[in-house]
């Protein structure tokens, strides 16, 4: 039990002065993969169902590449930035930072992998 | 942080039917959530009987003829009974409202009454708002200037004030915050809804000159950023207003002397 007054409960440590700019790049990522995501599946939805060679063939050319790698990377860094957002509402604690940092490093690696192979097939 | 279990000493039980009045042949049934904080009890659910030929429309009305016929002990708040005061908000029905206001041709079968979600209760259908009203006043809901205050009023154009309609209606019942998921699971840091709206009514106030500093305190993860407009707030508000909008546009603002 700690004598705390109301008022020093609810100040708590003050404010962080920090959150617009995570707010704002959801925003952008948002309309970045409004664009990407029809752009994506016209690109890529063609291949399924094609020979191995097709495929290849078509993500070494730079528009569906370059679609493909910018959809990978902006729907990943959306995913790590709305992933930290629910980690915060629901836990708390040092569950919440080991979270964050493990979603974090998922999504570093996820798109560091998928850009690779693509950069593979591509280049 | 978020909890899907009530604690064992939290879980509701059955409690006490009490008879129905002798005579009566209009009765309604009211299943009420009560708490001793002396008995070392679980709280329980009571059932009553209320006679409605000799009953007022709303649910307070019903709730004070409890009080005063049937069972004294029943503890609720309530002040003004015309929705002004904000003291007898509760859980009726599944709906945060101000039980002066809410009539009870609005609910079909038993009238289930609990006090408002999600918050420490002190007894029956009266929470705890300490946090809530200290959240409150840490939003500095006042006039800030730096100006010299001026020999008569300080002015307000018309439409300047028109801004503060939608905002200054609110009665503080927290009705808002105790519906919003956000403010159940991180209420201790995210100021909520209430809050929120009356430091926007602050913001948006053409002769308040603390505009900057209130943005600045605001801006954080939590005070601010768990809000997901959920919308919860506005759908429940008893007098109509629609905090999610409050919160959207203290978060433009911020952008836009960020962008």
């Amino acid at each position: 039990m700690a004598y705390l007054t109301a008022r020093k409960r609810a100040a708590g440590l003050g404010s962080a002065k920090d959150g617009t700019h995570h707010f704002w790049e959801m925003k952008v990522s948002s309309a970045g993969l409004l664009l990407l995501v029809p752009l994506f599946v016209f690109t890529v939805g063609p291949m399924l169902g094609q020979p191995h060679d097709a495929v290849i063939a078509h993500f070494a050319r730079p528009f569906p590449a370059i679609v493909t790698g910018l959809t990978l990377a902006v729907g990943l860094m959306h995913f790590k930035n709305g992933a930290q957002v629910m980690i915060e509402d629901y836990a708390g604690g040092i569950a919440r930072k080991a979270l964050i940092i493990g979603v974090t490093c998922l999504c570093y690696a996820m798109a560091a992998t998928g850009l690779f192979a693509i950069a593979r097939i591509a280049l | 942080m978020v909890e899907f279990v009530l604690p064992k000493n939290s879980r509701i039980v059955t409690g006490k039917t009490w008879p129905k009045p002798e005579g009566a042949r209009n009765l309604r049934t009211f299943k009420i959530y009560r708490w001793n904080p002396d008995d070392g009890e679980n709280p329980r659910v009571d059932t009553y009987f209320v006679d409605m030929d000799t009953c007022g429309p709303m649910v307070l009305d019903a709730l004070i003829k409890i009080k005063n016929e049937i069972d004294p002990t029943l503890t609720f708040r309530r002040s003004c009974r015309e929705g002004i005061c904000g003291s007898c908000a509760m859980n009726i029905d599944g709906i945060n409202t101000l039980a002066c206001i809410y009539g009870m041709d609005e609910i079909k079968g038993d009238v289930k009454i609990y006090p408002l979600p999600h918050m420490e209760v002190v007894k029956d259908l009266i929470p705890d708002l300490t946090h809530f009203y200290a959240q409150h006043a840490s939003v500095m809901p006042w006039l800030e200037t730096a100006t010299s205050r001026p020999e008569h009023e300080w002015r307000q154009s018309i439409e300047d004030r028109r801004k503060l309609d939608g905002l200054y209606e609110c009665v503080m019942c927290a009705s808002c915050s105790t519906s919003c998921p956000s403010y159940w699971w991180n209420g201790d840091r995210y100021l909520g809804p209430a809050a929120l709206l009356h430091a926007y009514r602050w913001i948006i106030d053409s002769r308040d000159e603390a505009t900057g500093e209130r943005l600045d305190d605001l801006e954080d993860p939590f005070k601010l950023y768990r809000c997901h407009t959920i919308m919860n707030c506005a759908k429940t508000c008893p007098k109509g207003l629609n905090p999610a909008k409050a919160i959207a546009e203290i978060k433009k603002m911020m952008v836009e002397r960020m962008v």
